[in-house]
C-alpha cells in the first residue's frame, strides 16, 4: 500500500472515532480497499442516508452475514440515485446481504468484468408501488455476470435486470412482486435457469430495445425455470417500456433473436404464457435506424403449460386487443406470436428461411396463436404445423470467478 | 562444443530487471497528499481569504455547473515554466504537475458579497504521470483551513440568495469515488471545465480581454489563434452573449454531458448532451427512456419539441428526489433560471411531424 493510502487511513481512523457513523466508515472502507480485500458487514440493520460507492477496484468481496442478517436500509436516503454503486473494475463479488428501500436502483454495477451477486436480496417494503426504485439487481455494461441464489421484490421496473452486458448466468433466484421479474435486455450470451418468477406483472423478459449504444442482444437460453401467477397489475411509472408489459405475462421475447426457451414450468399467467413480439407491438415509433425490431430464430420446446380457464387481462392496449380483436374468451392461447414478419428474410412460401424461424415443438399442454398483427389480425392462425421445427441456439458458459 | 555462460552472465538479466523495478518503483512512488489544504501553498495569507499566491492563477468559466447556488473560486497552478497547448474542442491537456483548485463557498448574502461567506470544501485535481487524481478537502467551522476527507458528508448551509430569499438546505460534499461520477471519460479521471469555449470570457467583468489572452501573455498558453478565431464567450443566462439554442446547449454541455456522452458514466442511456452532438435522437428529441424507472415521471420522451412540460429532461432537472433528479450528484436544490432556459429552448423547437 502506498503512503498516500496509508495516510488516508490514519487520517480517517482518527475521524472515525470522532464521528462513529456507519455509512462514513463503510464508505471509507470501500474507497481505501486494496485489490483482493474482503469487506465484511456484520449482522445488523443499518440505516444509510447516501449511496455507497466503489470505483476502480479489483478482486473485492463485499460480504454481509446473510440476506436475512445484514440489512442495509436506505429509507430516507438523501443523496445518490442508487443504494450501492460499483463501477469500473474486475472480479467483484457482492454476497449475503439485503439492500432495502433504495431511492433509485438498489445495486447498480457498471463497466465491470466478472461481477458475482451471490445470495443478495433487494426489496422495497410495502405494497408494490411506482414510487419504488426501478431495478433491484442492476448490472449494466458488464462482461461476465453471475447472479445466483438472489431474491428481488418490489422493483417498479425489473427485480433482476441485466442490460447491455455479455456472458451472463442468472440461476436459482426468486423474483416476485416486481413489474418484471427477470429481464435480459440488449445483452449477448445469457443463460437463465432454475429461477422462480412469480406474482410479477411479467415473469421473464428478453428484450432488444432501440436508442441504446449496445444495439443487439441475442444468444439466450431460458430453461427449467418456474414461471407462475404473474398477474400483478402493471405498476411501472408510465413512459417506461416495461409499462407496456401486459398483466399476466409469463415470458415475453420482444424483438429478441436467437433465444431458446425449454423445460420451463409456465403456469397460471392469465394473458400470455409465452409471447413472441416485434417492437411494433409497443406502438412506439422507431427512430433508431440501426435497430432490428423483429424477433427471429426463436426455439420454444419441451415446456409445460397450464392455466386456469380465466380471461386475459382487460387492462391496457393488450386488454383492448383481447376483448375486441382476439376474442379468445377464457380459452387464451399459451403461446402468442404477433406474426409481424421481416419480409427480407422470408422464402417463396412466405415463411422465414429456416435459420430465422420461430420454432415451437414438443411443449406439454400448449396451444398457440399467430396473430398476423401487421395486417390488422386478418389471418390469425392456430396451426402448430407452421411452427413445427427446431433450431440450435448456442450459448457459451461464462468462465466467471469463484468467490 | 558447448559454452556455459558464467554465473554473472546467467544472472545479469535478472539483476538488471530488479534494478529497473527498484528504480521505476522509486520514481513512481506517490507522495502522500498533504492533510491540510494550506500545505499546498496555493494561497497567500490566510487560506480562507483565497488570495492566489504567486504562480497560482485564478480563472472562471463562462457557464459553470450549478451546485446548489454555491459560488466557486477556481485556480490553476502549472509546474514552474510549463505551458499548456490551446485546442478548440476539448478540455486542455494540462502537463503533469498541474493542479486545478476549486473552492465551494456560500456568501451570507448573494446580493452583498462583501458581507462575507462560508467556505465549505475545496476540491483539487492533480495531474500526475498516470493521470488525474482528485483530492477533496473540507473546511473546518473556524474557517482556518480545509482537511483531506475522502468519505464525503452532508452539511447544512444557510444564506440569502440573489432574490433576497432566506435559504437553508443540505449541501452534499461528495466522497472520493463520487468525484469520478462526473470527472470520468472512458473510465479515466478527467477535468470538465477548462476548455477554450469556457475560458474565452474575461476573468472579471471589468477586465476587457479574454482569459485565454491573459494566459498567452503570461506565457502559460501556447498556440492561441488570433482574437477573431476564439470561441464566443457564451454565458448561459446572458442573452447578449449568444442565441438561445447555443446557450442552452452549452448549459447542457457543462451540467450534463460529463456523464451523458458516449464515453461517460451515462453512456448506457443513449442520451448524449455534449455540445458536439448532432444526432437529434441522441440529444433526446423524440427519444424514449430506457432505464429511467420513475425518473420518467410518467412522460414518454426525453425532449418533446414544442412541449417542455411533456419532456422528461425538464422533469428530472426540476426534481429534488434523489431517485429522479438530474444531475444525480452535486445538487439538492432546483435551479429556476436553468429550468427557464431549457424550457424556452424546448418550447421554441419545431414539433416533430
Amino acid at each position: 500500500m502506498n503512503r498516500w493510502a496509508l495516510s488516508c487511513i490514519i487520517l480517517l481512523a482518527t475521524q472515525a472515532v470522532a464521528q462513529p457513523d456507519f455509512r462514513r466508515q463503510l464508505q471509507t472502507k470501500l474507497i481505501l480497499a486494496t485489490d483482493g480485500d474482503t469487506i465484511r458487514i456484520p449482522e445488523g440493520q443499518y440505516t444509510i442516508d447516501a449511496t455507497l460507492s466503489m470505483e476502480g477496484k479489483n478482486g473485492i468481496v463485499l460480504s454481509g452475514s446473510g440476506m436475512d442478517k445484514t440489512i442495509l436500509q436506505f429509507q430516507g436516503q438523501q443523496t445518490g440515485a442508487e443504494g450501492i454503486r460499483i463501477t469500473n473494475g474486475r472480479q467483484i463479488t457482492i454476497q449475503d446481504l439485503t439492500v432495502r428501500n433504495a431511492k433509485g436502483d438498489a445495486i447498480k454495477t457498471m463497466n465491470l468484468q466478472d461481477v458475482h451477486f451471490l445470495r443478495v436480496r433487494t426489496d422495497w417494503s410495502g405494497k408494490p408501488s411506482p414510487k419504488n426504485g426501478a431495478y433491484g439487481l442492476y448490472p449494466v455494461n458488464c462482461k461476465g455476470v453471475r447472479i445466483e441464489g438472489c431474491e428481488a421484490r418490489g422493483a417498479s421496473d425489473a427485480g433482476i435486470y441485466v442490460g447491455q452486458s455479455r456472458d451472463i448466468v442468472v440461476s436459482h433466484c426468486r423474483a416476485f412482486e416486481n413489474v418484471a421479474g427477470i429481464e435480459i435486455e440488449n445483452s449477448v450470451n445469457a443463460i437463465v435457469h432454475h429461477n422462480e418468477a412469480f406474482r410479477n406483472t411479467g415473469g421473464i423478459l428478453v428484450f432488444d430495445l432501440p436508442d441504446l449504444p449496445v444495439k443487439k442482444g441475442g444468444q439466450c437460453r431460458v430453461y427449467e425455470n418456474r414461471i407462475y401467477d404473474n398477474n400483478l397489475a402493471n405498476f411501472a411509472p408510465k413512459g417506461n417500456i416495461v409499462g407496456t408489459v401486459p398483466q399476466g405475462t409469463g415470458i415475453l421475447l420482444l424483438a429478441a433473436n436467437h433465444v431458446d426457451v425449454s423445460g420451463n414450468e409456465i403456469r397460471d399467467n392469465r394473458t400470455l404464457g409465452v409471447c413472441i413480439a416485434s417492437y411494433y407491438i409497443t406502438e412506439k415509433r422507431i427512430r433508431d435506424s440501426i435497430y432490428y425490431p423483429y424477433p427471429t430464430a426463436i426455439n420454444i420446446h419441451d415446456n409445460t403449460f397450464s392455466r386456469q380457464r380465466v380471461r386475459a387481462t382487460r387492462r391496457g392496449r393488450m386488454g383492448l386487443l383481447f376483448r375486441f380483436k382476439l376474442r379468445f374468451g377464457r380459452k387464451v392461447p399459451d403461446i402468442l406470436y404477433d406474426g409481424i414478419l421481416d419480409k427480407t428474410i422470408t422464402g417463396s412460401d412466405g415463411r422465414y428461411l429456416p435459420e430465422h424461424r420461430i420454432c415451437i415443438r414438443n411443449n406439454r399442454n400448449a396451444r398457440l396463436a399467430s396473430l398476423d398483427a401487421g395486417n390488422d389480425f386478418r389471418s390469425i392462425t392456430t396451426d402448430p404445423s407452421l411452427f413445427d421445427c427446431s433450431l440450435e441456439i448456442h450459448t457459451a458458459t461464462p468462465t466467471g470467478h469463484q468467490p | 562444443m558447448t559454452t556455459h555462460p558464467s554465473r554473472l552472465q546467467r544472472y545479469l538479466p535478472m539483476v538488471a530487471l530488479a534494478v529497473i523495478i527498484l528504480l521505476t518503483g522509486a520514481a513512481l512512488r506517490v507522495e502522500a497528499p498533504p492533510s491540510r489544504l494550506s500545505d499546498f501553498g496555493f494561497f497567500a495569507g490566510p487560506p480562507a481569504e483565497q488570495r492566489a499566491a504567486p504562480g497560482t492563477i485564478p480563472y472562471r468559466l463562462n457557464t459553470p455547473l450549478f451546485s446548489d447556488n454555491a459560488v466557486k473560486l477556481r485556480f490553476l497552478r502549472l509546474p514552474v515554466g510549463a505551458a499548456v497547448a490551446y485546442n478548440d474542442s476539448s478540455v486542455f491537456d494540462f502537463p503533469v504537475g498541474t493542479a486545478l483548485v476549486k473552492t465551494f463557498a456560500f456568501p451570507h448574502d448573494a446580493r452583498h458579497p462583501e458581507k462575507g461567506r462560508r467556505l465549505i470544501e475545496t476540491r483539487i485535481l492533480l495531474r500526475e504521470a498516470d493521470g488525474w487524481k482528485a483530492l477533496p478537502y473540507v473546511w473546518d467551522e473556524a474557517q482556518s483551513d480545509a482537511f483531506l476527507d475522502v468519505a464525503g458528508d452532508l452539511r447544512e448551509v444557510s444564506y440569502t440568495d440573489e432574490l433576497g430569499r432566506r435559504r437553508k438546505h443540505a449541501y452534499q460534499i461528495p466522497n472520493l469515488n463520487q468525484c469520478k461520477g462526473c470527472h470520468n471519460r472512458a473510465e479515466q479521471m478527467t477535468p470538465i471545465g477548462p476548455s477554450s469555449r469556457q475560458l474565452s470570457g474575461p476573468l472579471t467583468t471589468t477586465s476587457g480581454q479574454s482569459q485565454l489572452e491573459d494566459w498567452a501573455r503570461a506565457g502559460i498558453l501556447t498556440g492561441l489563434p488570433n482574437r477573431d478565431h476564439l470561441p464566443a464567450a457564451l454565458v448561459w443566462n446572458d442573452p447578449t452573449t449568444g442565441p438561445l439554442e447555443q446557450r442552452a446547449r452549452l448549459w447542457l454541455d457543462i451540467n450534463c454531458a460529463h456523464c451523458h456522452q458516449p464515453q461517460g458514466p451515462a453512456s448506457t442511456s443513449g442520451l448524449f448532451l455534449g455540445m458536439a452532438e448532432t444526432d437529434p435522437l441522441h440529444l433526446g428529441i423524440g427519444k424514449t427512456p430506457v432505464a429511467s424507472g420513475r425518473g420518467s415521471g410518467s412522460l414518454r420522451h426525453d425532449i418533446v419539441p414544442g412541449d417542455p412540460s411533456a419532456s422528461i429532461l425538464l422533469h428530472r432537472m426540476a426534481s429534488t428526489d434523489p431517485g429522479v433528479m438530474m444531475p444525480e450528484l452535486g445538487r439538492t436544490q432546483p435551479d429556476p433560471q436553468a429550468l427557464a432556459l431549457i424550457r424556452e429552448w424546448i418550447a421554441e423547437m419545431k414539433p416533430l411531424r
